[in-house]
């Protein structure tokens, strides 16, 4: 378990920008009328956003209020979820992954980067542009070592680093770029450096795929014809929908 | 190896377009109106036919499961949730899934829904796969538009809808009681089964929980038939998988392959082989952080599913291979994992919330040789008393590591303690 507590020093008053209200409606949509409270990490993470990259007590106050639910409750949630920032970051939150299979391939390096060039973790840089943590596995370990960079672009994979890069990828931020997200060395997303050995068949992606199904494998012997006028019937409609949706647009 | 012809995931690095009409030309979406058209039972008949057990890590037969749903739908709602909280140390499969061939998840919650008689389905994502969770977004909005999900989704008179969710970052969340808790607005802590989320899943609905790719493999099952798939690999561990092959390789890479592949055809095949030769690896994690390692002798010729790595009291979980060579200790290998799951740890059941945190502290010591030998002994036991005492499996998941590491590499620990003593006098290392 992680221990977390809120930030001493708290703002007064929270509200959700024009934007963040907009995608609270639009979260509080996919959930049952009566199980709102379903959006309340998606609204704690749209206020997290709107604060500038950590989360404010005035902030659960409000939507403890919007969903009904009692202030504990939403306190709860945002001191349990460790994507919630209690206390103040940087303009680029720096999240080192250190779990093993990126320890193995050198996360260590990163942190020590992130420990000389930012401070010791959790601490603001003076000029406010940095912070930085260790965070638990980010889910990319093929492309180890990596960092996920939150800031007003979003929230970024860089991945495959190394010193080099680690302190380029730095650099580009102080300097005002937004840096390209994905791995830092020659290869494509998690395919393996260099030569391919696999998906290099051109038949998978000329079409010859989409031809309609000459049978179903294991379809019982009495269906079989029905699918064929089901299908016309589908296609049919697709088509006039679209064409309703065109015309009331 | 495996043919392309046979491949489920043809845009697995995504370098062909993620869209609705690119995954179409792929074949996606290809006769799933058809399939429904077939019906419910047919389906489920054709999921079981074709021997897909879960990919998400324990391997239950997923027919089955979906066979556990109430025949016919009461006064409460059916509802399917994926499971897309990749967050298992050494696992990134369901990451390319998403970003890259979403639409094979899409069509797969529109057949698994139907044969489970649920109008929605959320799909969990982790919290940090932002871009991911867009992307699905877009994807699902794209189906809408072409009215493959929806009302009459593919025309077959079936109404359903997709929502995307997401998580805010912890990892226990992955366990299906504890995503429907979080999915419910609160913490993700476990809860007590029975009863089963086929009974009592989300908002008290029966519910059955899939990893995505589980639900992503059905489409083109039931387009190539379920003997297709079943003829890859050997009899219970059958089909394709997609492996995560991390550490210490020259070309760390995800990789659709059979099941039953031999480990080291796998690493040296597609992952480039080990650093510095298959003589210099230590030790592999076959199945993601959760399940014991495997000494370099193991590995020389164990094939990778479920029952061949049961039978090394180890386990194929989610196929996130970590490779391990000589130069890695061993100790702080397992040390950094028992951090893991101390941070990861609910807190709700005592001997995980404690235990996490007492095996962890050992570990370090252990790290740096200042420890007594007897508490080797003392750690195996602990790790006893963890596994199989929590209501989740995490108590196990964390324990699983420690003895594995005491099961195979006992001596580098001993080798640790005895050097940290050279030198020193007896009152000097009892006093510290």
């Amino acid at each position: 378990m992680s221990s977390r507590h809120l930030a001493k020093e708290q703002p007064e008053n929270f509200k959700f920008s024009a934007a963040g209200e907009k995608q609270v409606k639009y979260w509080l949509k996919k959930y049952p009328k009566t199980k709102q409270r379903s959006a309340v990490i998606p609204m704690l993470w749209i206020a997290q956003k709107d604060n500038g990259g950590w989360l404010p007590e005035a902030a659960m106050r409000v939507i403890g209020d919007r969903l009904d639910m009692a202030y504990i409750r939403v306190l709860e949630v945002a001191t349990f979820y460790t994507m919630f920032n209690l206390r103040p970051v940087g303009k680029h939150l720096i999240q080192v992954c250190g779990t093993t299979p990126c320890m193995l391939r050198g996360s260590g390096d990163l942190i020590k980067i992130c420990q000389s060039r930012i401070g010791s973790a959790g601490k603001v840089s003076d000029d406010g542009l940095f912070s930085w943590m260790e965070v638990e596995c980010l889910g990319a370990c093929v492309n180890a070592p990596m960092v996920q960079i939150s800031n007003k672009d979003g929230d970024h994979y860089y991945e495959d680093l190394d010193e080099n890069s680690m302190n380029d990828l730095l650099d580009e931020l102080a300097s005002g770029k937004a840096p390209l997200p994905g791995p830092r060395v020659d290869r494509i997303t998690s395919a393996p450096i260099g030569e391919n050995l696999t998906l290099l068949d051109p038949s998978l992606f000329d079409g010859s795929k989409a031809k309609k199904l000459k049978t179903i494998p294991n379809a019982p012997a009495k269906s079989k014809p029905k699918p064929t006028k089901k299908k016309a019937a589908t296609k049919k409609e697709v088509v006039k929908k679209t064409a309703t949706k065109k015309g009331a647009k | 190896m495996l043919a392309d012809k046979d491949r489920i995931f043809t845009n697995l690095y995504g370098r062909e377009d993620w869209r609705l009409p690119a995954a179409k030309k792929r074949g996606c979406w290809n006769g799933t109106g058809d399939f429904l058209g077939l019906g419910p039972d047919w389906i489920v008949d054709q999921i079981k036919a074709s021997g897909l057990r879960g990919r998400g890590g324990a391997g239950f037969p997923t027919g089955l499961k979906w066979s556990f749903m109430p025949k016919e739908v009461g006064k409460r709602p059916h509802y399917l949730v994926v499971n897309a909280d990749e967050s298992e140390p050494g696992t990134c499969k369901d990451r390319d899934m998403m970003r890259h061939d979403p639409h094979l998840l899409l069509e797969g919650c529109l057949i698994a829904s139907f044969a489970m008689k649920a109008h929605v389905a959320y799909i969990y994502l982790r919290g940090e796969y932002v871009f991911e969770r867009e992307r699905l977004q877009a994807a699902v909005d794209e189906a809408y538009a072409a009215g493959l999900i929806g009302k009459n989704a593919c025309g077959s008179g079936w109404d359903f809808d997709v929502f995307v969710h997401h998580g805010a970052g912890a990892y226990i969340c992955g366990e299906e009681t504890a995503l429907l808790e979080s999915l419910e607005g609160k913490k993700g802590q476990p809860r007590l089964k029975p009863p089963f989320p086929a009974n009592a899943g989300l908002y008290g609905c029966p519910t059955t929980v899939n990893n995505v790719e589980s639900i992503a493999v059905t489409g083109t099952i039931l387009r190539r038939g379920a003997e297709w798939f079943s003829s890859f690999g050997r009899p219970g561990n059958v089909g394709t998988k997609v492996y995560c092959i991390s550490g210490h390789v020259n070309k760390p890479c995800n990789v659709e392959e059979t099941m039953s592949i031999p480990l080291k055809e796998l690493i040296e095949t597609h992952a480039g082989g080990v650093r510095g030769g298959w003589e210099n690896l230590k030790a592999v994690i076959p199945g993601g952080s959760s399940v014991p390692c495997l000494p370099r002798d193991v590995c020389d010729t164990v094939l990778m599913d479920f029952d061949a790595l049961k039978e090394h009291k180890s386990g194929l979980g989610t196929a996130g291979v970590i490779v391990m060579d000589q130069s890695t200790d061993m100790v702080q290998a397992i040390t950094r994992l028992a951090y893991f799951y101390k941070h990861e740890s609910c807190g709700q059941c005592t001997p995980c919330r404690e235990g996490t945190g007492w095996m962890w502290r050992v570990l370090t010591r252990m790290c740096e040789g200042k420890a007594q030998m007897s508490e080797i002994d003392l750690l195996l036991d602990v790790s006893q008393q963890i596994e199989g005492h929590t209501i989740c499996a995490l108590g196990d998941a964390a324990a699983w590591p420690v003895q594995g590491l005491i099961r195979h590499f006992r001596h580098e620990i001993e080798d640790k303690i005895n050097r940290y003593r050279v030198g020193k006098s007896i009152h000097q290392v009892a006093a510290e």
